[in-house]
C-alpha cells in the first residue's frame, strides 16, 4: 500500500527521523495559513499524489512570498499533474504540502527494502541524492552504498558505520546521521514496510539532516497488525474499478485493451493476458478470482469486467481442479443472466466434471462460445477482435 | 528427509509421513482427505488446544513435538492463516521436520525473512509459501494440486505459480508424458526451496528424464536458475514465463510477480532461458507438444 507524502513524513517525525517543519493543505486558504505559520520565507509548495517525479511536471514549487504562495498553490491544486510515473493521462492533485525552505548544503539518496533472493533488509545510499536510483545503478554503480543487515540480528554500529563513510559525511554529521538510520532501519521493521526511500536525504548548511522527501509502501499483507496505517489508504489515488474489486476480494487490475478476460491463480491469469495479446488483441485487464472460485465471484467478475467501456470481448479461463466445471457453467450462466452481457463471451474451462459443465453452456441458450483447450480459445479471440 | 525408496522421485514419496498443521480447519480438513484419497500417508494433525481429537482417523496433537513423537512424521504440510504461519513453520523446523510445505497465502514478508534466516541454521527444506505444494504423481500428494490431472512418468515440473501448473501438468498428461514430481516453489517475494534446489534434484533423479521450468515476472530466480542450468543441467529443459504483458510497478496477484525499476521482465527471463539453450515456448496453448518433440529422445 502505497501513501502520500505528507503521511510518510508524520510517521518519520514520530520516530525521531527529521523532516521539516510543514502540513497538507486541502485548499488555497489552508495553504496560505500554513506558509504564514512556518514563519518565513521562502516556502515549499508539493502536490500530494501517488506518483514519483512531481518536480518535472511542475508539481513542486518554491514561493518567496505569501502572495507568491497563494498564486502557486493555486496552480497546483486541481491541476492534472502529468509525471514520468503517473503515465499520459496524469492524477488530479487534491491537496499540496506547504513546508519550511532548507539550506541545502548536499543532497543524498537513502532506502531500505528487503532483498528477495537472501532475505535480507538492505540498506541503500548514495552521494547522488536527487536522481533516480535505477539511473545511479545504471550509470555509476560504484557510487552506490549497499548494506545488508540480516533480521534475525538487526541493525548495527558497523552497519551505520558503512553506510556514513559511504557518504563521507564527516564527524559531525556522521553521528546524526546513524542515529537517524536507526531510527529508519527499526521504523522500516515494526510498520511492516516495503520500501521506504529517502530522496534526497539532506545535509543543511547547518549541519543538520533531514529527509527531504519520504516515500513508503506497506506490504498489504501486514497491515492485518497496522489498523492506524490502514487509515492512511487514499482511495482517491487508486483506480475507482480497482477499489470495487477489492470490495469483493477480486484481484483485479485495469489494463487500457479491450479483452477483458477472468482466470482463476495469478500466474494463469497473467498467461491468459499474454495469449490475448499474441492472438492479436490487448488485455483489458487483470483478473485472478482465486484458486478456489466460486459463482458469485465469477457474477462479480464480469460486473467489474462490464464496467469497463472499452471491452468488446471477454476471455474466461479457469483450470477447475478442484473446483467442479459443472458448478462453474452454473455460475457463469447465472451471471450472464443477470448482468446481461452484450459482448461476445469466450469461456475455456477443464477439469472435473468438463463434459457436464460445457452441457450446460451450450444448453443456455446464451451466446457463450465454449473452447475445447488454450489454443482453441486463443483462435476464437482472434477470430471475434480481427472482425 | 533421504528417500528410501526404490522408485525415485524428489523431496516426497510413497513412504512420506506426512503431518498437516491446522487440520482441523476448513481447508485443512478438505485437503487432507483429498491427501488421503490421493494415497498419502497422513499420520497425524496438529491444533493447539486440540490434542487428543482426531480428524476422520486421523490423531490430533497440540504440538508439533508431540505429533512428531507420537507418529514418526517426517513432513508437514501447513494450512494456518498467514498471521500464525510464521510461527508454525519455524515449529516445524524446530521439531526437525524434514520437509515442510507451507501452502498459506499472505504471509508478511518481514515473517518470511525471519522464518529464511532460522531455517539456514536448521535441517528441515521449506517450501512455499504461498504454493500449491508438491506431487509425486502414483505416490504422494502434498498440497492443493487436483490429484487426477497427474500421471506417473518422466518429466519433473517447478513452478513459481498454482493453476498455471496445473494446466502444464495436464497438457503433459494428454501427451503421454507422465511426472516424476511437480513442484510449486510459490508466489512469495521471499520463499524456501527455489528453482536450483528443485533442478539440482531433477538432475539426480534417475527417474527424472527431462524438466519443465515455469516462470513468471518479478525478481531474478530464473536468471539465477539458467546459469545453473548452464552449468550444471544435462536433461533437457522446456520453459515459460508468464507476464509478458504485465503492466510496471504493479502486483499481480502474487506478492512476488511484480516488475520493479527495470528488473525482473518476463522478457529478460526469456532471454536468459534462450541463452542456457532451454527451449522457451511462446505460446502455453502447445507447450504439452513442444514437450513431446522436446524430450521425444530422453523419453
Amino acid at each position: 500500500m502505497k501513501i502520500h507524502e505528507y503521511q510518510a513524513k508524520e510517521l518519520f517525525r514520530n520516530a525521531n527521523i527529521p523532516v521539516p517543519k510543514g502540513k497538507a493543505a486541502f485548499s488555497v486558504e489552508e495553504a496560505c495559513t500554513v506558509a504564514e505559520e512556518l514563519g518565513g520565507y521562502p516556502v515549499v509548495i508539493k502536490a500530494q499524489i501517488h506518483a514519483g517525479g512531481r518536480g518535472k511536471g511542475g508539481g513542486v514549487k518554491l514561493a518567496g512570498s505569501l502572495q507568491e504562495a497563494k498564486n502557486i498553490a493555486l496552480q497546483i491544486l486541481n491541476m492534472n499533474l502529468v509525471t514520468p510515473q503517473t503515465g499520459p493521462e496524469g492524477k488530479l492533485v487534491r491537496k499540496v504540502l506547504v513546508e519550511e525552505g532548507l539550506n541545502i548544503a548536499r543532497e543524498l539518496y537513502l532506502s531500505i527494502l528487503p532483498d528477495r533472493a537472501t532475505a535480507n533488509i538492505v540498506i541503500m545510499a548514495s552521494q547522488a541524492g536527487g536522481m533516480d536510483i535505477e539511473e545511479v545503478a545504471a550509470e555509476s554503480p560504484e557510487k552506490i552504498v549497499r548494506v545488508a543487515v540480516n533480521p534475525l540480528v538487526g541493525i548495527q554500529p558497523y552497519h551505520c558505520r558503512e553506510v556514513a563513510f559511504g557518504l563521507n559525511l564527516g564527524p559531525e554529521v556522521t553521528k546524526l546521521f546513524n542515529a537517524m538510520l536507526v531510527n529508519l532501519y527499526r521504523f522500516f521493521v515494526s510498520h511492516d514496510c516495503s520500501l521506504v526511500e529517502i530522496n534526497p536525504l539532506v545535509v543543511t548548511a547547518e549541519n543538520s539532516i533531514i529527509a527531504l522527501d519520504a516515500k513508503i509502501d506497506i506490504d498489504s499483507n501486514g497491515l492485518y497488525r497496522h489498523k492506524d496505517l490502514l487509515e492512511l489508504r487514499d482511495i482517491d489515488e487508486e483506480d475507482a474499478l480497482e477499489v470495487e474489486a477489492s470490495r469483493y476480494n477480486l484481484n483485479y487490475i485495469n489494463l487500457s485493451g479491450n479483452v477483458g478476460n477472468m482466470v482463476n491463480g495469478a500466474g494463469l491469469a497473467m498467461a491468459t493476458m499474454d495469449i490475448i495479446k499474441k492472438a492479436g488483441a490487448e488485455p483489458a485487464n487483470f483478473l485472478d478470482v482465486g484458486g478456489g472460485a466460486n459463482a458469485e465471484m465469477v457474477e462479480n467478475g464480469f460486473r467489474i469486467i462490464l464496467a469497463d467501456e472499452n471491452v468488446k470481448a471477454i476471455l474466461i479461463n479457469i483450470f477447475g481442479g478442484i473446483l467442479r466445471c459443472d458448478v462453474l457453467a452454473e455460475g457463469v450462466v447465472q451471471a450472464a443472466r443477470k448482468t446481461g452481457i452484450s459482448v461476445p463471451v469466450v469461456i475455456r474451462m477443464e477439469g472435473t466434471n468438463v463434459e457436464e459443465g460445457r452441457r450446460i453452456l451450450a444448453d443456455s441458450g446464451l451466446n457463450l462460445i465454449t473452447a475445447v483447450d488454450l489454443k482453441d480459445a486463443a483462435h476464437k479471440i482472434a477470430a471475434i477482435v480481427q472482425i | 528427509m533421504q528417500p528410501s525408496s526404490e522408485k525415485m522421485s524428489i523431496f516426497v514419496n510413497k513412504d512420506t509421513r506426512l503431518l498437516v498443521q491446522g487440520i482441523t480447519g476448513r481447508e485443512g480438513q478438505f485437503h487432507t482427505r483429498q491427501c488421503i484419497a490421493y494415497g498419502t500417508n497422513v499420520v497425524a494433525g496438529v491444533t493447539p488446544g486440540k490434542g487428543g481429537q482426531a480428524m476422520d482417523d486421523v490423531p490430533v496433537f497440540n504440538t508439533v513435538l508431540e505429533a512428531v513423537a507420537g507418529t514418526g512424521a517426517d513432513c508437514a504440510m501447513i494450512f494456518v492463516p498467514p498471521a500464525f504461519a510464521a510461527d508454525a513453520i519455524m515449529e516445524a523446523a524446530d521439531a526437525d521436520m524434514g520437509l515442510i510445505v507451507s501452502i498459506t497465502e499472505g504471509i508478511p514478508v518481514m515473517d518470511m525473512m525471519r522464518v529464511k534466516n532460522f531455517l539456514a541454521s536448521k535441517s528441515s527444506r521449506l517450501i512455499g509459501p504461498n504454493c500449491p505444494g508438491i506431487i509425486t504423481p502414483g505416490q504422494c500428494k502434498v498440497g492443493i494440486m487436483p490429484g487426477p490431472i497427474h500421471l506417473p512418468g518422466p518429466i519433473g515440473v517447478v513452478s513459481r505459480s498454482g493453476t498455471l501448473t496445473y494446466e502444464v501438468v495436464d497438457q503433459l498428461t494428454k501427451q503421454g508424458l507422465g511426472q516424476s514430481t511437480c513442484i510449486g516453489i510459490g508466489g512469495d517475494p521471499v520463499n524456501g526451496t527455489d528453482f536450483i534446489d528443485c533442478l539440482a534434484a531433477f538432475e539426480n533423479d534417475p527417474v527424472t528424464k527431462g524438466i519443465v521450468m515455469i516462470g513468471e515476472i518479478g525478481g531474478s530466480a530464473e536468471e539465477e536458475a539458467c546459469t545453473f542450468i548452464a552449468g550444471n543441467v544435462t536433461k533437457p529443459v522446456v520453459g515459460f514465463v508468464a507476464g509478458l504483458t504485465a503492466p510496471p510497478g504493479r502486483r499481480m496477484g502474487h506478492a512476488g510477480a511484480i516488475v520493479s525499476g527495470g528488473s525482473g521482465t518476463a522478457q529478460a527471463k526469456i532471454d536468459a532461458m534462450q541463452e542456457a539453450d532451454i527451449q522457451v515456448c511462446t505460446d502455453l496453448g502447445t507447450l504439452g507438444e513442444l514437450c513431446a518433440q522436446a524430450f521425444a529422445r530422453n523419453v
